[in-house]
């Protein structure tokens, strides 16, 4: 069996929803971090499938780099604000943080 | 008559008191960066309002003094457009009309400014807070308002103009006499009565009766034929009074178009007199007057019986009788009868009258019945007389009522009854009254009397011998008169003195100062009125020469 | 009337203004510093100055001849147009009688006050007000026209209110004055109104074509007459009026009047002043136009209201005349105003200032004379008022008020001579009152200083032997008023007595001998009341000094002793002086019949000569003058022998029974005459009352309807705006409003959706999501 694009995309999928999966389950905002890091990475994934299997070249492969390091960057920011958050809360449960309800 | 500028003495007359409110501004404007104690500024605003009025009766003078009173045409000219869309002018001049009333309102301005401010004597025993010390820079500041607007009313020669002045007069009047006069009161019959009340009431009445002459006004100008602007450049129509006079005299407005099926002359000189009604005030719309008076401040009342009065006396001359005297030989009769009622139903209510002050505004509307009754004679001596007596009743009504406040100052009540016995008490305040109590009821030989008598006898002269039986009616006055004034004497100055009045103080030197220019002055046109004829008499007579021409016949 | 000028005449009037003056702003001060003669000196003197003077005019018009008048115009007073009054002052013979008496009289009696009033906490003012009075009184007299006259005529009426409540913490006291006042202006508008009506009948009758009216209807031809090109004889005519004008005597005043008329014609074009003279209101130009016969019939022919104007004119003048000289039916201010000093009662309402109407009706005599029933109305009801307050005189207690009554009813003898036509006769006997009556009053009020202010008759009695010179002038001037023979007032009284029988002036049933019973009856009373207030005042044994023991409460009189004393100097004197001109001041009018020569006839002449021709005598023989002047002596003799057997020193105990008398007749007239026929009651009820509720009336209209009228403008235009207000606030406003408010729902309906859960976002966004998937299937779809 030939390693395809579809099967990338299986694994891509699967990531995204279980990276949905833990956003929408989980409370702890950490945990949701997590998710959308999965979130993230499966488009990361789509990417340098696509880029290897349709369009060739080595733009998708850049592009999930700069994904990269911007998930790095973004995780650093979200976990400070977490970190903030505990501090001021003394919790990082996302259902007691409903400060911009309408 | 084209008139050129040919003096700028009137228009610096008439901003000279804004130049006054330019400073008291700048003063106001300037405090925190001086560091300006209230005090200070208030000081400020009276030196200021002194020197403005000082500086309009110098400038009087110097008009009286080059006023030529053998002409009748207008002198001391200043003339430009305004607005030329509208054929609009800056126009002021003055002729006999004016001349005397202008005179009188320097005159009255400065005695009412020395009543305004709390120099010179004892003006207060400390309870009661004088209206002088309150918000003073805003009093100053419409107080020179006023009389520029008074003085510009005089002096205007454009009849756009001249509304405006007459408008500039009543704002001014509205605040003086709500926010300084008395505060509001609920009265016997539960009705709520006082400075506001007056003051819009005064507004109310005043202005019902102008939206009367705007309305003519527009009138007139929509009526009026092509003439030219001082520039040189056709107008269609035209506010000019000297314009529309001639064009008065060639017939125009005599055989202009009906409105409404009555002729334009009659309807327009009625909507007219009933503005300048209200301010002389005429019976029946002379309410106004005694609430008017009764709770504003003394300064207030002086100028309001002094000048504004004959603003409305004035306004009949200037355009009832030289634009559309055409209608006069019509409305005469009425007018002659309006004012022999008013003479002496103003005297009549006097009699009943226990406050002072309501008193003195009662006789106001009698004694400018006089100024009707001569001018509805149509004789020389009438119209002489109606002239004097405006001047007269300007300074003997001024007296009256700074002799009113020389008394609430004190006393803090002006009813009648409640004195008793003044006279030993206040001696000097008891002659001055007396005096002036004397030249009111025309006693001859004070300055009430030339005026009465003159307008007696012209008004007995007149064609309409109707007019003999006006004057043996209105006659009747002098012995009513009499009667309140000495009644008046009797119950306030004479017999024991109240007791409770031991700690009146007499005359202080604020007082004297506002009053003695005016006693004397009433004596000395008793005795030599003929100053104040040289200046009215020339119009006087041009006018009354030019009455057949208006008829257009 | 030949004028002189004379240029000082206006210092007769100044010297007293100075004094007044002087009194009047300074008085107070230097009486606190310098004492009361330095306050009353110099005010005393003025009018002796002006007395000085007055005599030198008077000397200058004496031997200037009879045609002569002093003349001292000093500026135009009030000059309109045609009508001209200067401030100008005229002597001629009948102002120069008048200004010596006034000046001369008038100084005594400040001479008098000086010790009358010593000791007045308000003797400045006293003074101030006297000189004063001295001032109005010398305008009133000298004035040349009518309304300088006016002048003087107000101002004498100012400081007889002042000088009656001199006493003014007294109420009653004060009122009098005001009473004066007030009744004296009714008679200034009758003299006001004859005044306007004689001045517009006299331009009428100046200019046949004269019409003031510059009116619609008659404007036109005077337009006319004005442009066309002056005719030479209108022209001619013009100046003919200038002259006829009376203007010859002051031609300075003719060229202003032309070089007037001139230049306003000149002016305005179409001007009614052309062809006009100035109408002056100079008694002299009134006089010299109703010598043309033509001017004349032009006034005479003029009616008003169905009467001569010329009588109307009259009436009025002479109402006004009432007011002043106290004659029916306006003389009850006169009794009132005792209440004032006794010098002021002297000076004022004795002697000079109610004789004033009597000197304005003769002033006007050419005037008078030209209208009968004028006359008939004057003579008539001075004689009534001689009768009448004669009748009241008899009664009174008060010494003041007997005098008051006497005064009034020799005011109304004065009348009589007016109305009868004799005005010479009238000033004679007005001068002669004067004398006899000042010294009466001053004579009182030396017995009333004497007895501590008391002026009851009843309490005084035997201050012959007391007041030894009060008494003997007391008894001349009483004498002299009477009428005994050879005392001033036997002359004037008994000329007017005559002169009233033998009047063919009046219209009256029986002619003059209506007013000459009237006349007598009243002189008879006279006689009887004068003596009587004599006898009972000093006659007997003094009755007053019980009195005041049981009154006790006045501490100050104990210091000056209970019995009267004469008073000091200063007033003694004067009462002679007054006394020897009671008793000699005839002699210069003496009677046709002794064929001596009548001074004082022959100097007015020249001033009455103008009416001389119009008035008509009856002319009876002399046999009956004798006959009228032997029982006009008899009258006074029994008045005289009456009140002696009745009073004299108390004795006789008649009076007492007439007055205890229980006869219902008697006690009613003389509760009726005693409360002087109720005048008063009667004045209150019609004339005061009614003025006081019309005016309370008035008053209520003016608030309750007019005001009420306005104030309901007012609230219509509140309620209109409410109204407005409602309507705004509930349909305008409210679509608006309905805007707003939906969007305002809407917001917070959606407000709800942002819950603030992150997963709550999340799963909307997974559902959008999921939607627009659907959406996009669907459409490709």
């Amino acid at each position: 069996m030939i390693i395809g694009l579809n099967h990338f995309q299986v694994v891509s999928a699967l990531l995204f929803g279980l990276g949905l999966l833990t956003i929408i389950t989980r409370r702890n905002a950490v945990a949701v971090l997590m998710g959308v890091e999965l979130v993230l990475n499966a488009g990361l994934v789509n990417l340098v499938a696509i880029s290897r299997y349709q369009t060739g070249g080595l733009d998708g492969q850049i592009f999930a780099l700069f994904g990269v390091v911007l998930a790095a960057a973004e995780a650093v920011v979200a976990l400070a604000i977490v970190l903030q958050l505990f501090r001021a809360r003394r919790s990082v449960d996302t259902i007691d943080v409903t400060d911009m309800r309408g | 008559m084209n008139y050129q500028t040919n003096s700028y003495l009137l228009t610096w007359m008439i901003f000279t008191p804004a130049i006054g409110i330019g400073v008291i501004l700048a003063a106001l404007g300037l405090r925190a960066r001086l560091n300006l104690a209230q005090r200070q500024i208030d000081q400020i605003a009276r030196g200021v309002g002194f020197a403005a009025t000082l500086m309009v009766g110098a400038l009087s003078l110097v008009l009286w003094s080059r006023y030529d009173s053998g002409s009748s045409a207008l002198q001391f000219v200043h003339h430009f457009v305004w607005m030329r869309s509208w054929n609009i002018e800056y126009f002021v001049g003055i002729d006999g009309l004016s001349v005397a009333l202008v005179i009188l309102t320097a005159l009255t301005f400065i005695i009412a400014m020395i009543a305004s401010v709390p120099w010179w004597g004892k003006i207060e025993d400390g309870h009661h807070p004088h209206f002088s010390k309150r918000r003073v820079s805003g009093y100053i500041i419409l107080f020179l308002l006023l009389e520029m607007g008074v003085l510009g009313t005089f002096c205007a020669q454009d009849f756009f103009l001249f509304y405006v002045f007459w408008e500039v007069m009543l704002l001014p009047m509205y605040f003086l006499i709500g926010v300084w006069g008395a505060p509001p009161r609920v009265d016997e019959q539960g009705r709520v009565r006082g400075g506001p009340y007056a003051a819009i009431k005064f507004f109310l009445y005043t202005l019902a009766g102008s939206v009367l002459m705007l309305l003519a006004m527009i009138a007139v100008y929509y009526t009026s034929g092509p003439s030219t602007l001082v520039d040189g450049t056709k107008a269609l129509h035209t506010f000019s009074i000297p314009a529309l006079t001639q064009m008065a005299q060639a017939g125009l407005f005599a055989h202009a178009a009906p409105i409404l099926g009555v002729d334009f002359v009659k309807i327009i000189f009625v909507a007219l007199f009933l503005g300048f009604a209200v301010k002389v005030p005429m019976f029946p719309f002379h309410t106004w007057l005694p609430d008017a008076h009764v709770d504003a401040p003394t300064p207030i009342s002086v100028i309001l019986a002094g000048i504004l009065l004959k603003t409305g006396g004035y306004g009949i001359l200037r355009f009832d009788v030289q634009i559309f005297g055409g209608a006069l030989a019509w409305a005469a009769g009425a007018i002659g009868a309006l004012g022999v009622i008013s003479i002496l139903y103003g005297a009549f209510v006097c009699m009943a009258q226990k406050d002072l002050k309501k008193l003195i505004a009662y006789s106001s509307v009698s004694h400018m019945g006089f100024v009707l009754l001569g001018i509805a004679a149509l004789t020389p001596q009438g119209m002489t007389g109606a002239m004097f007596q405006m001047i007269s009743h300007g300074v003997v009504s001024a007296m009256l009522f700074l002799l009113v406040g020389v008394i609430y100052d004190r006393a803090h009540t002006r009813d009648i009854e409640g004195f008793g016995g003044l006279a030993a008490q206040m001696p000097e305040y008891t002659g001055l009254t007396g005096l002036a109590f004397m030249a009111s009821l025309g006693l001859p030989g004070l300055a009430g009397f030339v005026g009465e008598i003159l307008v007696f006898l012209g008004a007995f002269g007149a064609a309409d011998t109707a007019f003999r039986g006006y004057v043996a009616v209105a006659a009747l006055s002098v012995i009513v008169t009499a009667g309140y004034y000495l009644w008046t004497m009797h119950r306030m100055f004479l017999g024991e003195l109240n007791k409770k009045w031991e700690g009146l103080w007499d005359m202080n030197w604020r007082e004297r100062l506002a009053l003695y220019p005016l006693a004397v002055l009433t004596i000395v046109l008793g005795f030599y009125p003929a100053p104040v004829f040289a200046l009215v008499d020339t119009s006087l007579h041009s006018l009354l020469a030019a009455l057949p021409r208006l008829v257009g016949g | 009337m030949e004028l002189q000028t004379f240029n000082t005449l206006w210092l007769i009037p100044l010297f007293p203004l100075l004094g007044a003056a002087y009194a009047g702003l300074l008085g107070k001060r230097i009486h606190r510093r310098y004492g009361e003669l330095a306050v009353s000196l110099p005010t005393v003197i003025m009018p002796w100055i002006s007395f000085a003077v007055a005599v030198s005019a008077v000397v200058t018009l004496a031997q200037a001849g009879p045609e002569v008048a002093l003349y001292n115009r000093l500026w135009t007073w009030i000059g309109v147009d045609w009508m001209q009054a200067d401030m100008a002052f005229l002597v001629d013979r009948l102002s120069a009688v008048m200004i010596l008496v006034v000046t001369f009289v008038g100084s005594l009696i400040h001479v008098y006050s000086l010790g009358y009033m010593k000791g007045d906490p308000g003797y400045w003012r006293f003074f101030a007000y006297l000189n004063l009075f001295m001032f109005s009184m010398l305008v009133l007299v000298l004035g040349d026209n009518f309304l300088l006259m006016f002048v003087g005529w107000e101002g004498v009426g100012l400081c007889s209110y002042l000088l009656i409540s001199y006493y003014y913490r007294e109420r009653d006291k004060a009122a009098a004055g005001m009473k004066a006042f007030i009744v004296n202006r009714v008679g200034d508008f009758g003299f006001t109104l004859g005044v306007f009506l004689l001045f517009w009948g006299l331009a009428a009758a100046n200019s046949p074509s004269y019409n003031p009216s510059i009116q619609a209807t008659t404007a036109a031809p005077v337009v006319k007459r004005a442009s066309a090109k002056p005719d030479p004889a209108k022209l001619a005519e013009h100046v003919a009026f200038q002259a006829s004008w009376g203007l010859a005597g002051a031609p300075c005043r003719s060229h202003q009047a032309l070089g007037r008329a001139s230049t306003l014609g000149g002016h305005a074009q179409g001007h009614h002043v052309e062809g006009h003279a100035t109408t002056s209101l100079a008694f002299r130009h009134v006089e010299r136009l109703l010598e043309d016969p033509v001017k004349r019939e032009g006034l005479l022919s003029q009616n008003v209201l169905g009467l001569s104007l010329v009588t109307l004119v009259g009436l009025l003048l002479f109402l006004g005349a009432t007011g002043k000289s106290a004659q029916i039916p306006l003389y009850v201010w006169l009794p009132d105003a005792m209440a004032g000093p006794t010098p002021v009662s002297a000076l004022i309402h004795a002697a000079t200032m109610v004789t004033a109407g009597v000197y304005m009706l003769s002033r006007l005599h050419f005037l008078m004379a030209l209208t009968p029933v004028a006359m008939t109305v004057v003579a008539t009801v001075g004689a009534l008022t001689a009768f009448f307050a004669a009748t009241i005189g008899l009664f009174q207690y008060d010494i003041k008020k007997v005098l008051a009554y006497s005064t009034v009813s020799q005011l109304g003898f004065m009348f009589v001579a007016v109305g009868s036509g004799a005005f010479w006769v009238a000033i004679f006997h007005l001068m002669t009152h004067a004398f006899f009556k000042a010294c009466l009053f001053l004579g009182s009020g030396s017995v009333i200083m004497g007895c501590h202010h008391e002026q009851d008759m009843r309490l005084m009695g035997g201050l012959r032997k007391l007041m030894p010179v009060t008494a003997i002038t007391y008894f001349i001037s009483s004498a002299a008023i009477a009428g005994f023979p050879l005392f001033s007032g036997f002359f004037s009284k008994d000329e007017i007595l005559w002169k009233a029988f033998d009047t063919g002036n009046v219209i009256l049933p029986g002619g003059g001998f209506v007013l000459w019973l009237l006349a007598a009856v009243a002189a008879l009373m006279t006689s009887f009341y004068m003596f009587r207030s004599y006898y009972m005042t000093f006659s007997g044994e003094y009755r007053g000094g019980h009195a005041h023991e049981a009154h006790g409460h006045d501490e100050a009189h104990g210091a000056h002793g209970h019995l009267p004393r004469e008073s000091p100097k200063t007033m003694t004197i004067v009462l002679g002086i007054l006394a020897a001109l009671a008793l000699a001041g005839g002699y210069v009018g003496l009677p046709h019949l002794w064929h001596l020569p009548n001074l004082f006839e022959h100097w007015l002449a020249p001033v009455f000569e103008g009416s001389a021709h119009t008035l008509k005598w009856a002319g009876y023989g002399h046999g009956l003058e004798w006959g009228l002047m032997i029982t006009s002596i008899l009258i006074a003799f029994a008045g005289f022998f009456a009140a002696r057997w009745l009073y004299r020193d108390h004795r006789n105990p008649t009076p007492q029974k007439i007055l205890d008398s229980d006869r219902r007749l008697v006690r009613g007239v003389h509760r009726w005459v005693f409360n002087k026929y109720y005048v008063d009651e009667l004045y209150q009820k019609t004339v005061i009352q009614p003025t006081l509720v019309l005016s309370r009336a008035l008053s209520i209209f003016d608030t309750g309807f007019i005001d009420a009228i306005v104030n309901l403008v007012g609230l219509i235009g509140r309620l209109f705006s409410m109204l407005q207000g409602w309507i705004d606030r509930t349909f305008i406003d409210g679509l608006v409003n309905l805007v707003g408010d939906t969007v305002m729902n809407a917001g917070r309906a959606l407000r709800r959706v942002q819950t603030g859960r992150l997963q709550a976002y999340v799963y909307s966004l997974v559902a959008g999501s999921l939607l627009m998937v659907v959406a996009a299937w669907l459409m490709a779809a």
